[in-house]
Formats: structure tokens, C-alpha cells, sequence
């Protein structure tokens, strides 16, 4: 059967050979035009003048926009109606969009847009986490909170209290591939998209919407991205719908596309938070009771912030179990680019707080950090029934008085936890406390040089928060000579969605995957499509096509059993042929037959989710169909004086359920925490005192290179299913790996504490540049 | 006004009307409609747009985004559309990549192919340092260079020697030997210094573009308008590096590149540098003349090159002068250079057992230095007789440390010396806070790196790059 293969990505002899088609590389009709944004230069102002006649004037230049061209500004949001196109009146962050010039090359736009002279009445700008909560500047009025138990009251009856603060940067995505659309108006006003998105569903909505379309004069077609991680979400929206503006008012064909450092300064990125907490615990390091301040730096417009701080909030427990917790979350608006979904979606912010507080308790109460994790863990679940799993309750009640049922502070049943055994597979497979002991020895004799090593665990929230958006559809064809043709809601950006899901339909009619045909991903085709994030593409679009396969298959075998005068289900398709009572035809023939006897050879697919439902006020409810898992240990080595530090090896444990594609989720994985790693060590954002992005491009923004990668780096797949009945019993693999990246930092955590006498807890805050690792060193050796 | 001429995937090209300062990304996605070389980042730093470039100096990785074409002239470039056989049998690199899931979105994948071929052509096993010029977003690398050691042993394709083959002809038919002059109208192309001399003493507000690898984002970023220029990559009498007794002479035009591996035995913590300089493809192109010309207060040549007491040569017309290197940087930005004057060589002495060179940055490859501190005591009979030590990001030039050299000289190489004229940096700089490090780490670890001077002197390990996992595996 041809999913479990480890087959190659769908397009990778296309990229090898630099084949593969992206947006730019799609050529242009002749006549076509290239659009380019001139953008604000202050955090926060007032237009007051706007001189574009240089810009008008340059060469190449067909037109130019500016607010006073639109009589109603379209607006780009994907949640809150907040974000026009152009400022109108009012700039909120340095890179805006102010004005739009259309010219007839990509340089020409460029060049002129530089030409434009802004002036402004510069208002107060808002920048930072401390300056929006003196101001009282958030979305949703005021904090939202979420609390289980008693959380003062049993930190105030707890033997020890860990308090502290932990910044935590944000990061850019670095799609290798910047945003770009190009769109090419047909006839009576119909437009076609072609777009670098994560969610065509929202560039078509958005595009009908900007021009007064139904959404059925609006066709986006994507086929690839060169790269998303959640940056590809809501942020290719402008550039769509510029071009679709452009393309009305012109009837040319208009393409757009951002240069890296406006893309770097105009779009999205990680929002970076600020988390303080104060936990009681007991002298195991047990957690009691446990409050955390979340403050969230969203930026100047809504855009996905809200669910991104839901889940960061819904990932404050992690692996733990927390029978006391408040949480507090400030949405705080910002005079700065709006921060947007990045792969993990609050997630990976709301998970280092926790595991920053377990680091920060074990030092206070001087175990070993995987001592601590591993007493706060929720208990396993038995998981030999399939599909039913509830705790085991000798191993609660072991460590839980009364044996009471474990529920996440949400109150979400865990019904699918393994950690510990996962925890302990990867303890022995990875040499953990053998390395631990050689490295405090080595640490003895080596003055400059520090090593240090963590093993962090993952439990990651599969679904969309919100509900509706657990939803998928696909169409399939049958084609008279056996070809298959698949379409279905998800888009390819490279994680290997379009290989998964054509595996799974190869496995429907039993052919090779080579059988089936992957079509771009088309809002004709599907229609109300959700976002291909949340790690659901797989989980979504696997079920939808194999529900379309099913359909066909069924009314195949009906046909043939018929035929046959057998029942339909003695009819057998494995290997390229279809059996049935004692005859066996190709699978081509089948197709052929059943076209000339007037079965139907399409159909349409549906899934949606079962079981979630969740109260986002009341922060109740089941909002996760169930829960990826992993774990990762990561061994490092410091420079006491320089801070300069290095990954040396890397061995994790990752729960991809049964694997759909073992080679492409290893993929993910070894990506996942290789990003992860970057995103808490040399990626630094760094904003100055005006607001302005000083780090947007590569040479100032240091995503991981080649040789940052662990030298040693062991990954092994789970070999578990996934309780729930997803698609082969596979489990979503897109974002969890992200979050292994976390016991890189917690290993540097380690190395500083070495550097001291154990009285100072090192604090670190992330990204851990070799600054931030100097400053932790010299805290904890008391020389501050 | 001569052509530029040049093999395209085997093809000659000739260009007549071609705007000095177009590059070749452009060119080929926008003109050829070769669009598999991508643009990631229009600055050198991802790599994505790498193209294979062969000449008399050999087989390299370029990246096609800071390439201008004049600077084609007389060479082979091959894009990755030429890098699978004329059947379109995959290149073994290529094949690799497949096997072993090397490609996620693809899109950094044809520049990654190139420099893995390149490497492969060349014999390079030293994967990361190969591919240290190419970002991947998706792979976190692993399975690239699982791909690229797989490939590693198979054999370089039949195709792949054909430009080197058809260069030699190409050179002959195509390409006068004497030719010289402007390619384009404002657009010099010397082959000689001489030639270079005459023309910009005339010329005085040209620009010269060496390796571009700075002047190309003067266009690609800040969108000026270059002219005059002249390309100087034609010159072959500035590419010599010579030894002559004890000191070695460098022309100006040498590449990064071909210094590092000309420095790998004589001065091999400054090779180490070099290495950590930039990426493959912008050693490759960039020169040590247009890295000193250049001014930078990081360059991160120059601080090893005023510890090991380098001497600079400069001319103008037929006048050449000479001066130490320290002194050619006055302020930032600003160096002692008349107009029409320019950089034709630097000359160090070829042994200096004591020089280490420490380069602070975000990241370790492809990154500029936040702090680059170069390191040259000699000691005799355990007392410090001389003492050169020059700093890059400390200043708003490559500047000497010359209080804290003071504070070292006479002294027993001692801790005690080290640590008393650590408050010496104090005097020497000042330097500023910048998205790259705050002032207070900079003087911080400008003054830890005496302090690690001293322990790599005496042998202790005191740097995390050569640190092994494997050493403390149970």
C-alpha cells in the first residue's frame, strides 16, 4: 500500500533541476505590470503632505495610488476589518504601505517608489510591551484569563516559590520565496490569482471583496510556495489584492512582489512576549500552584493575533500537569508590524514558559531538570485498545492522591499522553545521564569552555482553535484510462502535503502513486477552503480525498460486483488490479468499463473533525482532537567569554503517529527543530528606539546556516498510533517538531549554570545570541 | 566598443547594448527566461541565486544576484537548467538530492544543487563549508548534506567538463586577446593596471567594481546609478600572490578565496578568517583590495592584516606609494586615498607564529563580524618584546590597540600582565551599540579575547568550534 512509503516529495525532481515553478518564474502575458508599495518611514503619524510627482515622473511609471484614489479603501485583514491597503490619514508602523506604483518593470516600481516625499505629524509611538501596558493599548479590551483551581492560594501554601520573567524574541520567517501574486483579469471583470498563499480561500475573499465580486469571479490557483511557516497565512493578501485593483483599473495583467527587505519590514512575524510567572512548588519540584503573565506584542493591526494568544495560553501546561493555574494574556497593540501565525501559533511561546519555569525549579531545588519535567509529567495513557484511552490509574494514583482523572488546565481530558515512555526510551537511547555525568566531569577541567545538555519534552494541540475551520474538501477524477486526478484544499509549501495526500488516494484504488496526477490547489475545484496551517493539511485533505477515492471506489465495485454476481465487498483493488470473483482486470480497464457503462467517475470529498468543541471566554471545552507528541535532548557547549555557543548533538524521539511518509515527517522534524534551534539562539529581532526594523535582511537577520546544524543528529519516529481515527492513524507533524528546538536553549541554560556556584539561577532570555548567553555567565558567576 | 561575450549552458552569448550594472539574475529570469536561478534575498546572503562560473582560475560558485555582466566577459556560467546532462539525466548531486529528501519547498534547492556540483567538480569534502553560502529554511540541512556525501564518490559527468573545454576555444574564436576598453557606454573593462591607472586618473569619481560583492548591493538595494564604472576582474597582473624573501605580496585583485588558501599554511588562524569572511560564493568574488578600498570598520581582513604589520601599496598613474596599512584608515569611512589613486597590493611577512584572529559574530558562517580582534605578541625569554593587536567593529575603523599594546610590551607574559592592562582597552575605544552587539559586549569581549589570547597561547581550548560531540560520548 503505498501510504507508509518513504517517497520522495511530489515535486523533487522539479526542484533539483530548477523546474519547479514558483509565482515570479510564471510568465508574464506581454504588457504585464509590476507594482511596488512605497512605505511609511515613522512609527506613528499623521500624513500631512504627500508629494508623488517624482514618483509619477520617473521612468516606467504608468500610475500611482495613494488613498485619495480609492473611494473606499479595500481592506487586507484576515480577522478585523483594520488594515487598509493604503494608510488613510494615519500611518501605524515604520513600513506600511502609504502609496502603490504601478510601473512596467519590477526595478522601475521599485526605483520610483523611493521618490516619494511623505510628510507626517508624528503622534506618540507605542513600541514596546512595558509602553502598551502603561497606555492600556490591547485588542479585546482587557486581559483574558483562564484559571483552574486556586492558583494564589496554593502558591501561598506552597514550601518554596519560583518567580521570574523570561523575554522571548520573536523571529521572521524567511520564506525563501518573498511574497508575490500575480493576477491576470479575465473576461467580464472575472479575475484569476495566481498568489504565494497559505490560504487561497482568503486571497479570493479578499480580492471579491476589494472589488465588489462575488467570490465566484475570483479564481486563485497555488500551486507551490517556496516556504510558508505560517507567514503565508494572512500576509499575501495586500499584494493580491493590489494587483487584482490594478488589473480592473488597467486590464493588464499585474504582478507584485516584495523585495527581502520590505518583505522583512512590511509583513508578519513570531510575536515575541514576555512571560512572568510565579510557581509553588514542593522539594521535588512539583508544581502546586502556578500564574502566568502573558504579554503579547501583536503590533498595529489584529490579524491572527487573538487565536495565537489562545494558544499560547492553551500550551502554558505543556507536558505538565497543573491542578492550580491562572493565566493572564495581554494582546498589547503596537506602534510595529503586525505579528502574525508563525509555525506553532503562540504555541511554542506559551510552551517555553513553562519549561523555563521547570528550569528555573530545578535549579531552586537542586535536582536534575529532567527530574523535575518528569515529576510534574501527566501520567500515560494505556493505549492497547485503540481509540480507547483512558489514564492509567495505578500510575495516577501513584502520584496523585485520590487518582482523580487528568484533564489539561483547560479541562480537556488527556486521553492520549506518553511522554513518560517516550521520555524513557529516548533517556537510554540517547546515553542522557551517562553524557550528563561526562559533561559535568569535562566542565571540572575545561576553565573557558562549558557544556551543558537538556531534554525537553513537546505536547502540541492538533485542530484549529476555531472550530469551524476543521473542515476539508476535495474533488477527484477517475479518467477513462485509468489516470486519477487530485484536488483537494490544502496547499504545498514544501512540507510534502501533495505526496501524503496522493498516496493516500494511490492506497483508495490500490495503484502505484505514480498513477495519480497533483493539480494545483484551485478555489474552482474546492471551494471554502481553511488555511493549510495548524499542522492540518494532512490530517484535513487526507480524509477529504480519501472520503472522494471511497465515493469512487464504492460505485466501482458496485458496477463490477454487479457484473460479477458478487457483493461488492469481494471486489479487491491492490497492486494496479482490481479482483473480483476470480477475475481481475487493470485498474485502467476497470476505468475504461466503467466510463462506457455510465458510472460516474468524480466525485467531491468532505471531512470534518469530530469531537472539538470549544468556549474560548470561558477557556473550556475540548479544542484539540488530540495531542502530537516528542521529545528532543540537546547538548551544547559556551565560551565563558564570549558567550559564543554551538549545538553539538541532537537525538529526538518525535510521535508522528503511524507514519503517512516516514522520510518526508523525518523531514519536518529535522527542519522543525533546526528552525526552532535558530529561533531561540542567532535570529534577533532588533527594532530601534523609532521603530524601526534594523535587522531585515540576511545580513543582519542570521537564520540557522548549514553548519549551525547538530554534527550528531538522531532522529527516531514513535512507533504508537494515533488513538483517534485520523487519516492511517497518522498524526500532524507540520508545527510540534518546531517546539524540540526548545531543549537547545534549556541545554545553553545548562552550560551557564556551570559556570557558577549553583546560588544565582541564570535567567537566560531568548533568542540566546552569544550576547544574551555573556550576560547569563556573568549573573551567575555573581559579576553583574 | 567591445561585446561581452560569454558561454551560457554552453551556448555563446554576445551582448552589445547591455546596462553596465544589469545583473545576471536579472538577465536570465527577465531576458533568457531561465527563471531555476531564484531570487531569495538580492543581496549575496542566501545563496539561492548561485550559478557556476568557469575561467582560467578555475571552476567556482558565484552568486548570480551581485554579478554584473561585464563581469562575464571571457567566462562559462552555468545555471542550473545546465546542470543535468544534455539527456536530462540528473546529475548525481541532483540525484541525491532526490534519494535523500534534500529539497522541502524547493525553492533554495537550485542553488544548493549548483554549489553542491561545484563542489563536486572541485573534489570538496568539507560539505558545510561548501554550502555555507546557502540558506535553507525547510531541511534544517541534514538531508542535504546526507545527499551531498552521497554523491561524493560518484563521478564528475562527462557534461560538467565541457565548459572548461569549451572555454579554451571559445577564448581564442571569440575573444581578441588584446581586447580592453568599454564594454557599454560609462563601463571600463582593463586587463592591465596600467591600463586601469591611465583610465581612472581621468577618471577620478569612477567606480571600481572588483568582486561586487559590496557595490552590487549599492545597486540592487540602494538602487543607485553607477557611472562611470570600471571592472577590474579582467586585470590578471593584480591576481598574483608572490613571495619574495620573508615577506609575501598580495595583489590587489587576489579573491578571498584564493588568499585563504594561500594562507592555509603560512598564517592558518588568518585563513581560518578568511574562511569565516563570508560564504564560498562571495569569497570567491570578493578581493582583498576591494575589501581594504572599501573602508569598512569590520572588513574583517584588515585587523589581522595591521596585526601582522601589513604594509599597503598604492598608486596612482605611474606613482606608487606605499604606507602601513594602519594608516590608510582615518576615519570611518574615510581612508587616505587621492582621487584616481587605487589599492594594487598589500605585502605582510610570511611567518608570525603568534597571530590569532577571533571573530565575534550572530552567526558563525556567512556573517559580519560584531567584534574581529587579531592578536600578534612576540614574546622572548617570557618577556613581551612587541605587541600588534588591531580590532574590527570597535571603532568607525580597523584600529590598533595601542594603550593596551603599551600596557603589554616590557611585561612578563603573564595573567597578571594580561589583567592589568585589560582597563587599557578603555583608552583604545569607544565603540557603539548596533543591531549586531550592544558597546557594552563589544568592550566586554573586545578585552576577554586578550584574556583568551593568553590561554590559546598556552594550549587551553578556548573556542567552541572545533569542540567535538563525540569526545564526551559514554
Amino acid at each position: 500500500m503505498s501510504v507508509t512509503k518513504p517517497l520522495p516529495h511530489d515535486a523533487a525532481a522539479l526542484h533539483v533541476t530548477g523546474q519547479a515553478r514558483y509565482i515570479d518564474d510564471i510568465p508574464a502575458p506581454a504588457g504585464a505590470l509590476h507594482l511596488a508599495f512605497g512605505l511609511s518611514s515613522v512609527a506613528h503619524g499623521e500624513i500631512t503632505g504627500l508629494d508623488l510627482s517624482a514618483v509619477r515622473a520617473a521612468p516606467g511609471v504608468v500610475m500611482v495610488l495613494s488613498a485619495a484614489d480609492f473611494e473606499s479603501m479595500p481592506d487586507c485583514s484576515p480577522s478585523a476589518a483594520d488594515e487598509p491597503l493604503l494608510a488613510v490619514g494615519t500611518v501605524h508602523y515604520v513600513g506600511q504601505p502609504v502609496f502603490l506604483v504601478v510601473a512596467e518593470s519590477h526595478l522601475a516600481a521599485r526605483k520610483a517608489a523611493r521618490l516619494g516625499k511623505v510628510s507626517y505629524r508624528e503622534l506618540p509611538a507605542i513600541l514596546t510591551v512595558d509602553e502598551a501596558m502603561a497606555a492600556g493599548s490591547r485588542f479585546e479590551g482587557g486581559p483574558v484569563i483562564w484559571a483552574r483551581g486556586d492558583a494564589a492560594q496554593a502558591i501561598a501554601a506552597a514550601p518554596q516559590v519560583v518567580e521570574g520573567s523570561f523575554e522571548i524574541g520573536g523571529q521572521e520567517h524567511f520564506y525563501l520565496e518573498g511574497q508575490a501574486a500575480l493576477v491576470l483579469p479575465q473576461e467580464g471583470g472575472d479575475m484569476l490569482v495566481h498568489s504565494s498563499t497559505q490560504h487561497p480561500t482568503e486571497i479570493q475573499h479578499k480580492v471579491a471583496h476589494a472589488l465588489h465580486l462575488p467570490m465566484s469571479a475570483v479564481r486563485v490557483e497555488v500551486r507551490r510556495m517556496g516556504g510558508g511557516f505560517g507567514g503565508k497565512e494572512s500576509q499575501g493578501n495586500a499584494l493580491a489584492i493590489a494587483c487584482a485593483w490594478v488589473a480592473r483599473a488597467t486590464g493588464k495583467p499585474c504582478k507584485m512582489r516584495y523585495d527581502r527587505d520590505d518583505d522583512m519590514v512590511i509583513t508578519g512575524k513570531r510575536h515575541d512576549f514576555r512571560i512572568g510567572y510565579r510557581a509553588g512548588v514542593d522539594a521535588e519540584g512539583r508544581v502546586l500552584g502556578i500564574e502566568f503573565l502573558q504579554l503579547a506584542r501583536c503590533g498595529w493591526s489584529m490579524d491572527l493575533s487573538l487565536p495565537v494568544c489562545d494558544r499560547a495560553m492553551l500550551h502554558a501546561d505543556n507536558a505538565y500537569w497543573l491542578p492550580n493555574i491562572r493565566i493572564e494574556s495581554h494582546r498589547l497593540k503596537t506602534n510595529t508590524t503586525s505579528a502574525t501565525a508563525y509555525r506553532g501559533f503562540g504555541g511554542p511561546q506559551g510552551m517555553i514558559g513553562i519549561e523555563r519555569v521547570m528550569d528555573h525549579i530545578a535549579h531552586a531545588v537542586g535536582h536534575d531538570a529532567l527530574a523535575v519535567r518528569r515529576v510534574n509529567f501527566y501520567a500515560d495513557c494505556r493505549l492497547d485498545a485503540p481509540g480507547v484511552s483512558p489514564p492509567d490509574p495505578q500510575s495516577i494514583s501513584a502520584r496523585k492522591k485520590g487518582g482523580a482523572g487528568q484533564s489539561t488546565p483547560y479541562h480537556q481530558p488527556i486521553e492520549d499522553f506518553i511522554l513518560n515512555g517516550m521520555v524513557a526510551r529516548l533517556e537510554a537511547s540517547s546515553g542522557y545521564q551517562a553524557r550528563r555525568a561526562a559533561i559535568a566531569e569535562w566542565n571540572a577541567s575545561s576553565p573557558v569552555l562549558k557544556r551543558g545538555i537538556a531534554l525537553t519534552p513537546v505536547k502540541f494541540g492538533i485542530s484549529f482553535t476555531l472550530t469551524h475551520l476543521n473542515q476539508a474538501g476535495a474533488l477527484v477524477h477517475v479518467y477513462q484510462d485509468g489516470s486519477i486526478a487530485m484536488n483537494h484544499g490544502g496547499t504545498e509549501m514544501g512540507q510534502g502535503l501533495f505526496r501524503k495526500v496522493a498516496q493516500v488516494a494511490a492506497a483508495a484504488f490500490g495503484v502505484d502513486a505514480s498513477v495519480v496526477k497533483i493539480t494545483a490547489t484551485d478555489t474552482a475545484k474546492v471551494p471554502n477552503t481553511s488555511a493549510t496551517a495548524a499542522s492540518s493539511g494532512s490530517d484535513l485533505n487526507g480524509m477529504a480525498v480519501k472520503a472522494a477515492c471511497d465515493t469512487i471506489r464504492a460505485r466501482l465495485a458496485a458496477f463490477l460486483a454487479e457484473r460479477h454476481q458478487v457483493s461488492p465487498a469481494e471486489v479487491f483493488f491492490e497492486e494496479g488490479r482490481v479482483f473480483v470473483g476470480g477475475a481481475d482486470y487493470s485498474f485502467t480497464e476497470v476505468a475504461a468499463m466503467a466510463y462506457q457503462n455510465r458510472v460516474s467517475l468524480s466525485a467531491t470529498g468532505f471531512y470534518k473533525t469530530p469531537k472539538i468543541v470549544w468556549d474560548r471566554v470561558k477557556g473550556a471545552g475540548r479544542p484539540f482532537y488530540y495531542f502530537a507528541y516528542g521529545a528532543a535532548v540537546t547538548e551544547v557547549v559556551i565560551d565563558t567569554l564570549t558567550g559564543e555557543n554551538r549545538i553539538l548533538r541532537t537525538d529526538i524521539l518525535h510521535d508522528a503517529g503511524a507514519s503517512l511518509n516516514p522520510a518526508l515527517d523525518r523531514g519536518q522534524v529535522e527542519g522543525g527543530y533546526v528552525q526552532g534551534a535558530g529561533w531561540l539562539t542567532t535570529e534577533e529581532l532588533v527594532w530601534d528606539g523609532k521603530g524601526r526594523l534594523r535587522t531585515h535582511a540576511p545580513s543582519t537577520y542570521k537564520i540557522p546556516a548549514c553548519s549551525d546544524r547538530p554534527r550528531v543528529f538522531t532522529v527516531d519516529l514513535w512507533d504508537g498510533r494515533n488513538v483517534e481515527e485520523t487519516i492511517y492513524r497518522s498524526k500532524a507533524v507540520g508545527e510540534p517538531p518546531f517546539m524540540l528546538g526548545i531543549s537547545a536553549f534549556f541545554a545553553l541554560s545548562d552550560a551557564v549554570a556551570a559556570c557558577g556556584d549553583g546560588s544565582v539561577y541564570s535567567a537566560l532570555d531568548a533568542p540566546a545570541t552569544a550576547e544574551r548567553v555573556l550576560a547569563a555567565v556573568r549573573r551567575v558567576q555573581g559579576d553583574v | 566598443m567591445a561585446e561581452i561575450a560569454f558561454l551560457l549552458n554552453g551556448t555563446p552569448v554576445r551582448l552589445r547594448e547591455a546596462l553596465p550594472t544589469r545583473t545576471l539574475l536579472d538577465w536570465l529570469r527577465e531576458e533568457r527566461g531561465l527563471t531555476g536561478t531564484k531570487e531569495g534575498c538580492n543581496e549575496g546572503d542566501c545563496g539561492a541565486c548561485t550559478v557556476m562560473v568557469t575561467d582560467a582560475e578555475g571552476v567556482r560558485a558565484l552568486n548570480a544576484c551581485i554579478l554584473f555582466l561585464p563581469q562575464l566577459h571571457g567566462r562559462a556560467v552555468r545555471t542550473v537548467e545546465g546542470i543535468a546532462g544534455p539527456d536530462g539525466a540528473l546529475h548525481p548531486v541532483q540525484q541525491a538530492m532526490v534519494d535523500h529528501h534534500g529539497s522541502q519547498c524547493g525553492f533554495c534547492t537550485p542553488g544548493f544543487v549548483v554549489s553542491m556540483a561545484v563542489g563536486h567538480l572541485n573534489g570538496r569534502r568539507d560539505h558545510d563549508d561548501v554550502l555555507a553560502g546557502n540558506l535553507c529554511r525547510c531541511t534544517g540541512y541534514a538531508p542535504i548534506i546526507r545527499a551531498a556525501e552521497a554523491a561524493a564518490e560518484a563521478p564528475v559527468p562527462e557534461w560538467m567538463e565541457a565548459d572548461r573545454r569549451a572555454l579554451a576555444k571559445f577564448l581564442l574564436a571569440e575573444i581578441s586577446s588584446g581586447d580592453r576598453g568599454q564594454t557599454a557606454p560609462g563601463a571600463f573593462r582593463p586587463t592591465t593596471s596600467d591600463d586601469l591607472a591611465d583610465w581612472y586618473v581621468q577618471n577620478p569619481t569612477a567606480t571600481l567594481i572588483a568582486g561586487a560583492t559590496d557595490v552590487g548591493l549599492w545597486v540592487t538595494k540602494e538602487l543607485r546609478s553607477l557611472a562611470p564604472v570600471a571592472f577590474l576582474n579582467g586585470i590578471a597582473d593584480l591576481k598574483h600572490i608572490e613571495r619574495r624573501g620573508e615577506v609575501v605580496a598580495i595583489g590587489a585583485g587576489v579573491t578571498i578565496e584564493a588568499l585563504r588558501v594561500a594562507m592555509a599554511g603560512m598564517h592558518s588562524d588568518f585563513a581560518e578568517l578568511l574562511r569565516r569572511y563570508a560564504s564560498v560564493q562571495v569569497r570567491n568574488a570578493a578581493t582583498i583590495g576591494g575589501n581594504i578600498a572599501n573602508g569598512s570598520p569590520i572588513g574583517d581582513a584588515p585587523p589581522a592584516l595591521i596585526a601582522l604589520g601589513a604594509t599597503l601599496h598604492l598608486r596612482r598613474g605611474d606613482a606608487m606609494r606605499s604606507l602601513p596599512l594602519e594608516d590608510f584608515f582615518l576615519d570611518y569611512r574615510k581612508q587616505d586615498r587621492q582621487p584616481g589613486e587605487f589599492v594594487a597590493a598589500v605585502t605582510i611577512p610570511d611567518a608570525a607564529p603568534a597571530l590569532r584572529c577571533y571573530k565575534l559574530s550572530k552567526r558563525f558562517d556567512q556573517d559580519i563580524s560584531a567584534v574581529c580582534g587579531c592578536f600578534n605578541v612576540t614574546i622572548a625569554d617570557g618577556v613581551v618584546t612587541a605587541a600588534r593587536i588591531a580590532f574590527g567593529g570597535m571603532a568607525g575603523i580597523p584600529k590598533r590597540a595601542a594603550a593596551v599594546e603599551a600596557a603589554l610590551v616590557g611585561k612578563a607574559w603573564t595573567l597578571a600582565t594580561v589583567n592589568a592592562a585589560l582597563p587599557a582597552f578603555a583608552q583604545d575605544f569607544a565603540p557603539m551599540t548596533d543591531m549586531r552587539a550592544s558597546a557594552d559586549y563589544r568592550a566586554r569581549t573586545a578585552a576577554n579575547m586578550l584574556l583568551r589570547y593568553f590561554h590559546d597561547l598556552a594550549g587551553a581550548p578556548v573556542r567552541v568550534l572545533p569542540v567535538d560531540a563525540i569526545e564526551v560520548q559514554p
